[in-house]
């Protein structure tokens, strides 16, 4: 056996849930390619190109900073005003033996969500000229892990939850923050929860015809 | 019907990070050529680690009920008050809906999560070859509906930091948070470590 290059098959695709392989095919728009075997989805066509997904993570990007900036509701009791962004919200936690609980609530609400617009920026300014990025594998693992800790859309219950709470007892108005915090929840699920292996194949394809010609 | 072959039998594997299929010679202590993530047939360890996680949380969700997890105060009389008490609260106050949701984001989907996880590993070491299609279902939604239990913590972070009046009112959280984030966070972890494609490994012996 020899101890060369390992054989790789791009153009296989295996199901992450049953390890079943499949041929990859192109799909239409609109379309989903799923397993036969455990009806998990394989992998899905992409309505958006790479000029149109960075434009949206860039708006996410300044929603994003709409969203930490600005307060988020705002409360009156008896003449008192009080207001508070989703910074404050995370570091109220960080009081008395409960500090603790305050990281992951800061990351889930605001760290990852800031690194997965970042890192996904940064692949797609490159993956415009058909470039990888440096740290393009580093950064796409990253991406793949964050996924499930980026907590905005619960964050926005969360927020809705606390005004109902609030309002029984003392004056709650929504905060400017609030509306980014809502658009930011929309463009964050419309970039981040994408199938991203093609990115993974049109880089891989361009970098390989760039050696071959080299 | 005739089903797709599995990767083991082509001698073929999938990188765990990047998706690419490559020949199967150096799972345990090879690397992607493409991303350089380790490579491995399976999660390791998947059922002793996902177990280990699910017991600790399950632990956890019994002070998390317990505790109170939020002190509010109004007006110069204060009260400790645990997640069901809230949920309570919220159903005499005659929103239902909002009654309904923290119940289901903090008791229901918790709760299920044990009890789907429990299930898919007990199953898994048994071999079981029953309702694959199912369980396998089963574990996406776990996946999928897992992190909205965070909701709880969440709210009283906001709270929290919004009412700040001294002596007129003020609301602190309470150790249940603590717990109950924790609960959180390792039922995620373990549903992360259990490997779904060993449902589907029964199906070769």
């Amino acid at each position: 056996m020899s101890d060369g290059e390992l054989r790789t098959f791009p153009q296989w695709v295996i199901c992450e849930h049953c390890d079943s392989v499949y041929q990859r095919v192109d799909l239409q728009n609109g379309q989903v390619a799923r397993c036969e075997r455990c009806l998990a989805v394989l992998y899905r066509a992409s309505r958006l190109d790479v000029e149109r997904w960075l434009a949206l993570t860039i708006a996410a990007g300044i929603m994003f900073l709409i969203a930490n900036l600005c307060p988020l509701v705002r409360i009156s009791l008896q003449g008192l005003h009080n207001e508070a962004t989703l910074w404050q919200s995370a570091a109220a936690l960080a009081q008395g033996p409960v500090a603790l609980i305050a990281l992951p609530a800061a990351l889930s609400i605001i760290v990852v969500p800031f690194l997965q617009i970042v890192l996904l920026g940064w692949i797609l300014l490159f993956a415009r000229n058909k470039k990888r990025a440096p740290g393009f594998a580093p950064a796409m693992r990253m991406l793949g892990m964050l996924r499930p800790w980026s907590m905005v859309e619960v964050c926005m219950l969360g927020i809705l939850v606390a005004i109902i709470k609030l309002s029984s007892f003392l004056e709650v108005a929504p905060g400017p923050g609030i509306w980014a915090m809502a658009s930011l929840m929309i463009l964050i699920t419309l970039i981040a929860n994408r199938d991203v292996h093609w990115l993974w194949a049109l880089v891989d394809e361009d970098t390989q015809l760039a050696e071959h010609k080299a | 019907m005739s089903l797709p072959p599995r990767a083991s039998q082509l001698q073929v594997m999938a990188c765990h990070a990047c998706g690419l299929v490559l020949e199967d010679r150096f799972a345990g202590h090879g690397r992607c050529p493409r991303c350089a993530a380790s490579l491995h047939r399976r999660r390791p360890n998947s059922i002793a680690r996902a177990w280990a996680l699910l017991i600790a949380g399950m632990i956890f969700y019994i002070p998390a009920n317990l505790l109170p997890v939020m002190y509010t105060s109004l007006l110069g009389s204060g009260s400790d008050s645990t997640i069901l008490q809230g949920v309570v609260e919220f159903w005499h106050g005659g929103s239902y809906g909002i009654a309904l949701v923290i119940f289901v984001a903090s008791v229901a989907v918790p709760c299920s999560k044990f009890l789907i996880l429990g299930l898919l590993l007990l199953t898994v070491q048994r071999r079981s070859t029953w309702a694959r299609r199912e369980r396998a279902r089963l574990y996406r939604l776990v996946e999928v509906v897992g992190y909205w239990s965070m909701l709880d913590v969440l709210v009283v972070a906001i709270v929290a930091a919004l009412v700040k009046f001294q002596a007129l009112s003020d609301i602190e959280p309470r150790s249940g948070i603590l717990f109950f984030g924790m609960v959180v966070i390792l039922t995620m972890l373990s549903a992360m470590q259990f490997d779904p494609r060993l449902i589907w490994d029964s199906e070769e012996t």
